[in-house]
Order: structure tokens, then C-alpha cells, then sequence
């Protein structure tokens, strides 16, 4: 099968990476790149497992040709956050139990990380709009809403912090 | 406590199967069957063969021990030798360079089958008289089973209330995020090492050993993290088998990842179930007698089947005080993927149909359906009818708990209509207390080891698939011994290293290595006591560690920190070590009468529900608002982490009672993917709320008992009572559709003579069952 050398940005490192055609993102990170973070879970896009950050937005990896991707940016779970401190969707994932099995969790984390980079506050409401097309089997999602609740709250506290605001000012 | 693995989780280097590699690794594919019932006259796999990359294909010949979870059952081989049973059923894979090449090669496989009469309906089935799916089973029937306790027909005579219903619980999966993999490898001097997606590790072990003819101590299973099982992982499954052998045939590294649709074929979920349920309630709400038969569609094998149903009729009544019981329970073989172990194993069915039926005849009687379950309460501790001891009883607390919490009083019977609120219970085992392979070794060991760097090392053959097992066994050792938790390392699951454990199944994990856990820290607690006592100038048993320091009970002089004690009982004894076991005591282990082994169990959990529905009766929709779910664990040891099991047990049984259902066209499954499966999505899930009941098993870790399962059976039936409540139809046909909903409004509607929501409300009588199966 012919294949085509692709650049891809991803967590930050430039790769170039030899693919078919029809070869999807999702394999390129788990086969090629050893990125097993990013998971499958599904036949048909209908799981979320396997959701990354293409430049900033939350897609499908099993339903993106790699091909396509040439010079993108690409976030996965092993990618979020800073070397040495956590993310804190991904405190909030510790701290809530938003992590049961795991498998499920790293697609979580990237689409609550999106969600929370266009809307910092977010309702109940709109945090389930948001993780509809993400699949937990063991949470029954009411501790992932509050892993993403915990970040919300941290955010807000850092910002505050960042702001000058002193602590306990806030109500 | 944060989960002890939470971390490698949430920055994606944990490791499931599928994650793992090889140098040299190959790719494997099966073959499965596009018959449901067919004899297979001739495999030619020569073409496929010659395809450059295909390094090997293996049919039955090449694995042709049958095996099977239960000694009685027997009745599987990894590829069919002689027949195939089931569309989807295993007839051959390919090991080849990529999983591209396994592909096409699966394509160039020639069988020659000849088709058979096939069953699909397990009524249907009992009734054949040849071509039966399994020659030694008679009239496709895998086991059947007759229990009598007290005397149901003069109890069912002083009944004041009788009714009798057939209810229909549809068929589900357990849909694990995880579809199962397996990595085998195989190893210089003709050893294998097998990564799998297991809940059995030991199992899986055993049964390679058989097939694969080769001695327990040339295998090694190592469990990496599982993407959660809920019983779908916790037998041997055909991939685990056809990655051994492979392996063990070219000799190289083989990987199988099943497809979501191959997750589906695979199956080994909750049957569909048939259950006519008879039952008898005295004027003051007082349960006389219970009857039941149900019939299991069970698939082609056996798997855990005849336990299945035993389970259905050992925890039929045991909940409550039932004087009298009789249930005649069949497992019954179709030409369908095998059924098996599903969160609440055999329970879930017969608890719908025996709490809508409680609930119906409470309305007869004219009373208030919690307290027709407060009247009926146990004493414990007590022995129930049919022989199951209990210790610790926390269901009454937990019905006072979810009566306060959703303010039921002020909503029974008051709400307007279309809107309803409805409350049942359930119970499950902490355990088995008689293992699948009777013997009289523990149910769990537990070692721990301290070297010189004082790291408490645990090595625990118990299997966490993602309930935090791991993280309970590491917060025990670390409580006992009175040091910080992060000093404590598990080493789990490798049958390498860690001792046997039975494996993750009848929520079985923390009452049993919890216990071991407790054991073995116990007895390394005293061994490094004993080494001290002359340097504390007094008795082992009048020392104590406490946050990492070693010192009197008394408090007098100074202490030592737990790594100075350590180091002063390694000069003495060497590396410390030491064992924990545990067995369930003798009395718990059940009758003696045929089928008695299955139900007893050392402890049960406990769970009363409340849920509230919104339900249009123009579309038969019903909205669950909110479920409040009050759970008997004994001793939360980790609070967080049983809010998570019991908010996920309510999450599945809502998906089952609502929109879950495998469904079967000639032997076909029309909804292979998770797309058309519909588990819920955060937009369909109730809020759930979880309130922890604590009543402190005696024999409990701690008191701890139970957390995983036993919510799930009460969810289902408690919102079927609130449908009823909202607009007077009885849903006797699981899972409640629009469909099913709407038909029962209808008829009902049609009865009355009206549109429904006068009479609809609160009758005074009759119980308008509905759903297709009556």
C-alpha cells in the first residue's frame, strides 16, 4: 500500500510519520507513536474513548484519516497538563473518583478540558451536553460531574489568586 | 482515599491488553460461524495459509479439550470441533503480520457447513425433540432445578391477596469500555506468559493448562489493568484461548482485540428471562408464600448458567421473612451467543418481578408499599427459609433512609398524574462462600514482605478491574500495620508472583482479601512486635504502631519510628514475611439438599430505592427524574469509592429497566454496537444519589460487606413502580420502551373507557399488567 509522509505536532514534539491513506489518526498514536493513553472502545465513533485535541478542538481519532492532519496540532492524555503539575480536570478525575476503570477516563479529560477552554463556567446542564457523545460504564457520570466540578472551582480559585483576589473574598 | 492507581490512569500510562506489544508480535483474527446451528463437514484453510504474512491458522483439531467456567459444564472448545452452535460461533483464527493480512485471510478460508434446525426461543426449545444443540441434553434443557421450603400450598391458602403474573426481562451486556484482549506470549523453554483482560486470572490459568496441554508451571497470567467486566471477563472467553494456542503454535507473540461487535457475540450476559411469579400476602401486608419458574435463555453453552439460575431462586425470597417458597428454575440451551455472569448474577430478573408484584399486592391490600416491606423484615441474625445465614441486616435503615430522603410520605398518592414515585429493594452476596471448583483450599492468600527499605510489599492474587480493589487492600494493610498507605505496594494478580485468589466475581473482593489482607497484616504486626519487645523492655501485645510510630499501648517512654523497628526485626529474622487467608466459615456454606452449594455467602449487602418518573401517556415516554438509593455495605472502608459502585450499579440497572436490550433476528443480533445498544448517555441518566448504610458485619473487613452489585436489581423494579404510580399500568416487560409503555396505557385505557388519567390514578384494585410476555 502506498504511503505518504505526514507532520504532525503532537503534545508539543514535531513527528513525521509514514501512513497509507486510509490509516486513522487513533492507530498512528497508539501503534506508531506508542501513545496508548488514547483508547478503542467502539466500532462506529459512538464511544469517545479515543477523543483528542486537534488543534484545541475535542475529535474522533478513530474517525480521522491521519492523512488529513498534515501540520495539525494534536493533544492527547498524555499531553495535558504541564510536566510537573496536573491538569486540574485531571486532579478533579483523582480527587472525585471520576476514575473507576479508566478506560473511558482519558476521553472524559479531553472533552472536559475543551469545554472548560470555551466555557469556564459551565452549568450542570451544559457539562452533560457536553460529555453526551463520551460512554462511562462505571461512573454513572455523577462523580465525573463533580471531577469536572473540581476543576471549575480550581480554575476560578487560580484566577482569583492570579487576580489579587484575596481568598474567602468570593462570597 | 484517592484510588491508589488513579494516577497512572488519568495521564494515559496505565496499560490494558490491548496497550501491550512485543517484539515480533503477531496479529490474530478469528472465524466465526455465519450459521447458527450447523455441522462443519470440512475446513480448508490452505489458500489462507499461502497468503505472504499468515504465519499460522488454527481450527479445533488444533485445540479439542473441551473446557467450561463450572466442572458440569464442560461443554466449549475454543474453535467448534464438531458443529457450530451459534452465529458468531468460533471456527478458526489467523496469526499473521498484521492484523490487515489476519483479515484477508479469514476471507480465504474455506468451510463447508451443513445447517440445522435452529432455537431461538428458549420456550420453544425445551419442547424439541432432536437436533438438540448438545447431544447430552436432553430437550436443549442445560439443568433445571425444583426447591420447595415450608409449605407454599396451605401458606398460599392463608393468603388473603394472590396474584400471579408472567413477567419478560429482555437480554443485556454487560458493554465494558474495554473490549477484551489478550496477549500471549510465548517464552525460551516452551513457557507462556498471557496478558488478558481478566476478572479469573487463576481460572484462565487453569484452563490454558488444559487446552493448551501444558502444566500450570510453564504459564504465567498476568492481569494488567481492565477496563471494568461487571462479569463479562469473569469466565474464560474463547479469544484468551485462541491467543494461547496461536502462540503456542508459531511460537511467537499472538495479540487478539476483539471488535465492539465481537464484544457483543462473545456475550456471556444476563439471559433473557421468562418468570411466572405467584405470590400470596396476608390482609396486614405479611408475605405467605412465593412461587416461581423461570426460564433462562442461556445461549449455546453453558458457561455459568446452572448458577445463574440458582441464584435466581436461592435469592428469590431470602431478602425477607417468606415462610414458604417454591421455584422451579430452568437454564434452557438456544442456538445464541452463551449467556453468563452479569452484575447481580440470576437476581435482577426475579427481583423485578417479585418488587412489582409486593408493590401490587400492597395496593390491594390497601397499604403503603414501604411498609409492606418494613413487615416483612428479618430478624437478624437468623437463617432464611431456604437455609441462607445472615448476619447483618441493614435493609431496614435503608428503607427508613430512602422514605426520608425522597419524601415519600408527602408524594405516595399524591402526585399529579403522569408523575410517579415508586420504592423496592434488592440484596446480593458479599462472595460465594463454596468455590466454582470445590476444595478445600482458602478463597484467598495474601502475602506481605518487608526488606530492608521497609516498603510494605503485598502480594494479592485479587483481580481489580477498576472497583478499587487494589487501593481496599492497600488502605487495610496500611491501617492494621498503623502506617501511611503510600509506604504500602500491591503487587496483584500475576500468577507468577501473588498467590491465589479466586478472582473478581459475586462481589467477593473485599469481604474475602480484605479479610486475608487483615490476616496477614495481623501476623506481621506481631512478628515485628515480638522482635521488639526486649528493647521495649515489654510484651509484644502492649506495643502499638500508630502514623508510622512503634511504641507502648500506654504511652510510657519513647517510641521508634516503623522503619527503625523494621530494620531492628530484619537483624533478627531476615526479610520479614508473612500470610493471610481466609475461608468462609462452615456454617455459612448452605443446605445440603441438590443445588444447595449456590447462594450462601458469608454476608449480604442490602439496598432500598426510591425512584421518581415523569411518564407522557401521549408517547409512552417516561423520564426517570431521580433515583435515591440507600446501600448496606457493612462498613464503607472507603466512602467515595462506594458512592462510585453503588451509583454505577443504579446507572446499569436504569439503562436495563429503560432502553438496554440485545435484540435477536433468527439468531442474528440486530444492535452489535454500542451506537444501537444504547447504554446511557449523562443526557438520559437520572441524578443519583447514594446514602451509605452502615450495619457492621460481624465477620466483615472491618464490617465491610458488598457494595458493587447488589443496587442494581432494585432499580429496575422501583422505577416499574413508579410508572404505576404516575399513570396505573403495571410494565411487566423489561426494558420499559415507549412502546411497551404506551401499549399498557392503551389497553388499559380501552378497559376503562376513559382517556385514562382519572382512572389511570391510584385504582383502588386490579392491576392493568401489560408488556407483550402476558
Amino acid at each position: 500500500m502506498k504511503k505518504q509522509a505526514i507532520r504532525l505536532r503532537v503534545n508539543g514534539d514535531d513527528v513525521e510519520v509514514d501512513v497509507a491513506s486510509a490509516r486513522l489518526l487513533l492507530d498512528v498514536l497508539r501503534e506508531d507513536l506508542g501513545l496508548t493513553g488514547t483508547k478503542r472502545g467502539c466500532d462506529d465513533s459512538s464511544c469517545g474513548c479515543c477523543a483528542v485535541l486537534i488543534d484545541g478542538v475535542p475529535m474522533l481519532s478513530c474517525a480521522a484519516l491521519a492523512a488529513s492532519y498534515e501540520g495539525c496540532e494534536i493533544a492527547t492524555i498524555e499531553g495535558l497538563g504541564a510536566a510537573s503539575a496536573l491538569d486540574p480536570v485531571q486532579e478533579g478525575f483523582v480527587e472525585c473518583a471520576g476514575a473507576q476503570c479508566g478506560f473511558c477516563t482519558p476521553g472524559f479529560m479531553i472533552t472536559a478540558v475543551a469545554l472548560l477552554k470555551r466555557n469556564p463556567n459551565p452549568s450542570l446542564d451544559e457539562i452533560r451536553e457536553a460529555l453526551s457523545s463520551n460512554l462511562c460504564r462505571c461512573t454513572g457520570y455523577m462523580q465525573i460531574y463533580e471531577s469536572v466540578r473540581f476543576a471549575i472551582e480550581k480554575h476560578q480559585r487560580e484566577s482569583e489568586h492570579a487576580a489579587g483576589i484575596p481568598a474567602g473574598a468570593r462570597r | 482515599m484517592v484510588m491508589t492507581d488513579a494516577h497512572t490512569k488519568i495521564v494515559g500510562l496505565g496499560k490494558y491488553a490491548d496497550d501491550l506489544t512485543a517484539p515480533g508480535m503477531l496479529i490474530a483474527r478469528i472465524l466465526h460461524s455465519p450459521h447458527a446451528h450447523a455441522r462443519i463437514l470440512s475446513i480448508d484453510a490452505s489458500r489462507a495459509l499461502a497468503l505472504p504474512g499468515v504465519e499460522a491458522v488454527a481450527t479445533g483439531k488444533d485445540a479439542p479439550t473441551p473446557y467450561g467456567i463450572l466442572p458440569i459444564g464442560h461443554d466449549e472448545c475454543v474453535f467448534a470441533v464438531d458443529k457450530a452452535r451459534y452465529i458468531g460461533d468460533n471456527v478458526a483464527a489467523v496469526a499473521a503480520t498484521s492484523a490487515e493480512i489476519a483479515e484477508q485471510a479469514l476471507d480465504l478460508i474455506r468451510v463447508e457447513y451443513e445447517p440445522l434446525p435452529a432455537f431461538f426461543d428458549p420456550e420453544e426449545s425445551m419442547k424439541a425433540e432432536s437436533n438438540w444443540i448438545h447431544e447430552s441434553r436432553a430437550n436443549n434443557i442445560e439443568k433445571e432445578y425444583h426447591h420447595v421450603f415450608g409449605d407454599p400450598e396451605a401458606a398460599f391458602r392463608e393468603a388473603d391477596f394472590v396474584a400471579e403474573q408472567r413477567y419478560f426481562a429482555g437480554e443485556v451486556n454487560h458493554a465494558a469500555m474495554e473490549p477484551h484482549a489478550t496477549l500471549a506470549i510465548w517464552e525460551p523453554n516452551e513457557h507462556m506468559t498471557v496478558y488478558s483482560s481478566t476478572q479469573v486470572p487463576y481460572y484462565l490459568h487453569r484452563t490454558i493448562s488444559e487446552v493448551c496441554e501444558m502444566p500450570m508451571n510453564q504459564i504465567r497470567v498476568i492481569k494488567p489493568l481492565i477496563g471494568s467486566g461487571f462479569g463479562g471477563k469473569s469466565e474464560v472467553i474463547p479469544l484468551e484461548i485462541a491467543a494461547s494456542v496461536l502462540a503456542k503454535k508459531t511460537k511467537k507473540p499472538v495479540k487478539i482485540t476483539y471488535t465492539r461487535e465481537e464484544v457483543f457475540y462473545a456475550h456471556r450476559g444476563r439471559p433473557r428471562t421468562i418468570v411466572n411469579l405467584k405470590m400470596g400476602i396476608t390482609r396486614e401486608g405479611k408475605i405467605a408464600a412465593v412461587e416461581a419458574r423461570v426460564v433462562q435463555d442461556g445461549g449455546a453453552y453453558c458457561g455459568f448458567g446452572p448458577v445463574t439460575v440458582l441464584y435466581s431462586g436461592a435469592l428469590l425470597g431470602a431478602i425477607y421473612d417468606v415462610p414458604a417458597v417454591r421455584y422451579d428454575g430452568y437454564r434452557v440451551l438456544t442456538n445464541k451467543p452463551a449467556c453468563g455472569a452479569m452484575r447481580g448474577h440470576g437476581t435482577v430478573n426475579v427481583r423485578f418481578a417479585f418488587e412489582s408484584m409486593l408493590d401490587h399486592l400492597a395496593r390491594q391490600a390497601g397499604l403503603d408499599p414501604a411498609d409492606v416491606r418494613r413487615k416483612n423484615l428479618l430478624k437478624a441474625p437468623c437463617i432464611t427459609v431456604n437455609g441462607l445465614r445472615v448476619t447483618s441486616y441493614g435493609l431496614p435503615e435503608c428503607i427508613e433512609k430512602v422514605v426520608a430522603r425522597s419524601g415519600w410520605n408527602a408524594k405516595r398518592g399524591k402526585l399529579p398524574y403522569g408523575k410517579g414515585i415508586g420504592i423496592a429493594c434488592s440484596h446480593y452476596v458479599s462472595g460465594a462462600a463454596n468455590p466454582i471448583i470445590r476444595s478445600n483450599m482458602p478463597h484467598t492468600t495474601v502475602n506481605i514482605k518487608i526488606d530492608r527499605d521497609a516498603v510494605v510489599t503485598v502480594y494479592s492474587g485479587a483481580s481489580d478491574i477498576g472497583q478499587g480493589s487494589d487501593t481496599m487492600q492497600v488502605q487495610i494493610i496500611a491501617e492494621v500495620l498503623g502506617v501511611r498507605p503510600g509506604r504500602v505496594k500491591l503487587i496483584s494478580a500475576d500468577t507468577e508472583l501473588t498467590p491465589i485468589d479466586l478472582g473478581s466475581y459475586s462481589s467477593r473482593v473485599t469481604f474475602m482479601a480484605g479479610n486475608a489482607c487483615i490476616d496477614a497484616a495481623k501476623k506481621m504486626r506481631e512478628q515485628i512486635f515480638a522482635a521488639l519487645a526486649e528493647k521495649f523492655a515489654s510484651k509484644a501485645d502492649e506495643l502499638e504502631c500508630v502514623d508510622e510510630v512503634i511504641r507502648k499501648k500506654n504511652g510510657a517512654g519513647q517510641g521508634i519510628s516503623f522503619e527503625e523497628g523494621v530494620a531492628l526485626a530484619i537483624d533478627r529474622h531476615g526479610a520479614l514475611s508473612s500470610q493471610g487467608t481466609y475461608s468462609p466459615p462452615e456454617e455459612a456454606r448452605g443446605g445440603k439438599f441438590k443445588g444447595a452449594g449456590v447462594g450462601p455467602s458469608p454476608s449480604y449487602s442490602y439496598s432500598a430505592q426510591v425512584a421518581e418518573v415523569t411518564v407522557d401517556p401521549e408517547t409512552g415516554h417516561v423520564c426517570v427524574d431521580k433515583i435515591v438509593a440507600a446501600h448496606d455495605c457493612g462498613k464503607a472502608l472507603n466512602p467515595m469509592a462506594v458512592e462510585g459502585q453503588v451509583i454505577g450499579s443504579v446507572y446499569m440497572g436504569f439503562g436495563q429497566a429503560m432502553q438496554e436490550e440485545m435484540i435477536w433476528h433468527g439468531g442474528r443480533l440486530m444492535n452489535p454496537s454500542l451506537l444501537e445498544y444504547r447504554i446511557p448517555t449523562t443526557l438520559e441518566n437520572p441524578e443519583i444519589e447514594c446514602i451509605i448504610v452502615e450495619s457492621h458485619d460481624p465477620e466483615g473487613p472491618f464490617g465491610a460487606k458488598e457494595a458493587g452489585e447488589g443496587s442494581l436489581a432494585a432499580t429496575i423494579p422501583a422505577i416499574a413502580n413508579a410508572i404505576f404510580d404516575a399513570v396505573g399500568v403495571r410494565i411487566a416487560t423489561v426494558p420499559f420502551s415507549p412502546e411497551v409503555v404506551l401499549d399498557a396505557i392503551k389497553k388499559k385505557q380501552k378497559l376503562t373507557g376513559t382517556n385514562g388519567r382519572s382512572a389511570g390514578k391510584k385504582p383502588a384494585s386490579g392491576d392493568g399488567s401489560s408488556g407483550g410476555a402476558a
